[in-house]
């Protein structure tokens, strides 16, 4: 058989391997090197991580080419990259710059209010957002190859993305206790297709890598993320928003790895410095909040 | 599952989950190892895929290299899928200067040969260990192998299309390695082979004990 590229199991297959890993957002190649070093699994490359962009406001785009191409000569590990919801142009800038995985992402001011990217069109797989199960099937429906929860991107706020983990595979567990008859209704609520409904009541578990987002910014936020069910972490501005983040960037890679040895997780947090200022999600007007982004 | 050899599966990041499964559902006794005590109790070891600049970064910061050396020179039996085979490789290409590796297998190999992900892509190969026919195999941002020592045996290349002929699959005595990830595929072929290469072993020993 000939050699097929951009396949379902192309895509699931590239998050599996980031399993147990930290991906962490940077504006440039030095900080993307800090990551690398730091034994990051995989760099976010952005012209502003969401805390900025909350304090910045105005139009947030995908970033500078340039930029992008600049991270991806720096390090060796992959090098994702962020679209605005459903701008399906911004997607096939980023592919055709070879970036390893494409973030359709709340952080971005949307670019379609009803729509997000067909990302099956893509051969790059993509990650998106979900704050809970109904939203993450219909975003694997339309191609994405792994799920994170959104949490609330920007505030050093785990709450949500706690709430949203919770909520996820809360319904996963629901789900697996249903009656065959009663999975109809179930994919009716969730919004979302029945074969994908029954699947995940037999697995168990989603068919892609759930990673989780939004508002993690020490290591004990990690620990705890990844004792709920996490595959992995994402931390955009808790690291290079914070005092010292080459130490943090370390301390939040060793927390996920040794989740649940509450010692070592100590350890890392020894002597850190100052975490990221942060913002109460509940103090956050709720037009400001970004985990609505996303239909 | 008295007698079953026990199987660990390195969990210092990658898809530890899908080895485990396809060895259990081998009847091997499977687990992630997640803690160096765990490795006196292995009769073979798996080094799944992941991201190897990782890897080799977490190995060495919590210290593994050595403890993995001594299990390989004492000849347990040990088998890695893509970053795996980086891990197991001599001589690594197109890595970061300082990137480590277990070592033990007389191969060249190098990372991301194929390309980015968006050159990831799945094709059957020939591997005439398995039978006559092609294992379905995926490639995942994957290396290959650039060049064998003496006494690597060479179990697959690539059949068809420009890149025929490049190495995906060696094995070195005790020591397996291929490219691509038959962890995530439902053709369990490639494990049963690494599981009857632990069983043999294991029964040697037994025999001489």
């Amino acid at each position: 058989m000939n050699e097929q590229v951009g396949t379902d199991r192309v895509k699931r297959g590239m998050a599996e391997m980031l399993k147990g890993g930290v991906i962490m957002d940077v504006v440039d190649a030095e900080q993307a090197k800090i990551a690398e070093d730091a034994g990051a699994v995989a760099v976010m490359a952005l012209e502003r991580v969401p805390a900025d962009i909350r304090a910045q406001g105005g139009v947030a785009r995908m970033s500078d080419p340039e930029m992008i191409a600049g991270i991806m000569e720096t390090v060796s590990i992959p090098v994702m990259a962020k679209a605005r919801i459903g701008h399906f142009g911004e997607a096939q800038v980023l592919q055709s710059l070879g970036v390893d995985y494409i973030d359709e992402s709340e952080v971005l001011t949307p670019a379609d209010y009803a729509n997000h990217i067909d990302k099956s069109d893509f051969t790059v797989p993509f990650v998106c957002g979900a704050t809970n199960l109904g939203e993450a099937l219909r975003r694997i429906t339309e191609g994405a190859a792994m799920i994170r929860s959104k949490g609330e991107a920007g505030t050093g706020d785990v709450s949500n993305a706690v709430t949203h983990m919770r909520k996820i595979l809360g319904e996963i567990r629901k789900l697996r206790s249903m009656a065959e008859d009663e999975l109809f209704v179930a994919a009716k609520e969730l919004q979302a297709p029945y074969d994908l409904v029954v699947e995940v009541a037999r697995e168990g578990r989603l068919p892609v890598v759930l990673f989780t987002a939004g508002g993690i910014a020490t290591p004990a936020d990690a620990a705890m993320m990844m004792q709920l069910g996490a595959d992995g972490v994402f931390v955009g501005s808790g690291i290079f928003k914070s005092g010292d983040p080459k130490a943090r960037a370390e301390a939040i890679v060793s927390a996920t790895r040794h989740y649940d040895k509450p010692e070592i997780v100590a350890e890392a947090c020894r002597g850190l410095g100052e975490a990221m200022v942060g913002i109460n999600v509940a103090d956050l007007p709720v037009h400001h909040r970004l985990e609505d982004r996303g239909w | 599952m008295s007698g079953a050899p026990f199987i660990g599966v390195l969990a210092l990041q990658g898809d530890v989950r899908e080895h485990v499964g396809a060895l259990t559902r081998l009847g091997a006794d499977s687990a992630p190892v997640r803690a160096l005590e765990q490795l006196d109790a292995c009769d073979g070891l798996v080094i799944p895929g992941g991201e190897s600049t990782t890897m080799s970064r977490l190995a060495r910061i919590d210290g593994w290299f050595e403890p993995l050396r001594s299990l390989r020179a004492a000849g347990v039996p040990m088998f890695g899928s893509c970053a795996g085979m980086i891990m197991l490789a001599d001589q690594v290409l197109d890595a970061r200067p300082d990137q480590e590796t277990v070592g033990g297998l007389d191969v060249v190999v190098r990372r991301n040969a194929f390309g980015r992900q968006v050159d990831s892509f799945e094709m059957d190969v020939d591997m005439p260990v398995l039978g006559e026919r092609p294992f379905h195999a995926v490639f995942i941002r994957a290396p290959w192998v650039e060049s064998v020592g003496q006494g690597v045996e060479v179990l697959a290349e690539i059949s068809a299309g420009e890149r025929a002929g490049t190495i995906v699959a060696v094995r070195q005595g005790p020591v397996l390695a291929t490219s691509f990830h038959p962890e995530l595929t439902p053709d369990d072929r490639v494990h049963r082979y690494f599981v009857d290469m632990v069983e043999s072993r294991v029964e040697r020993s037994r025999g001489s004990a």
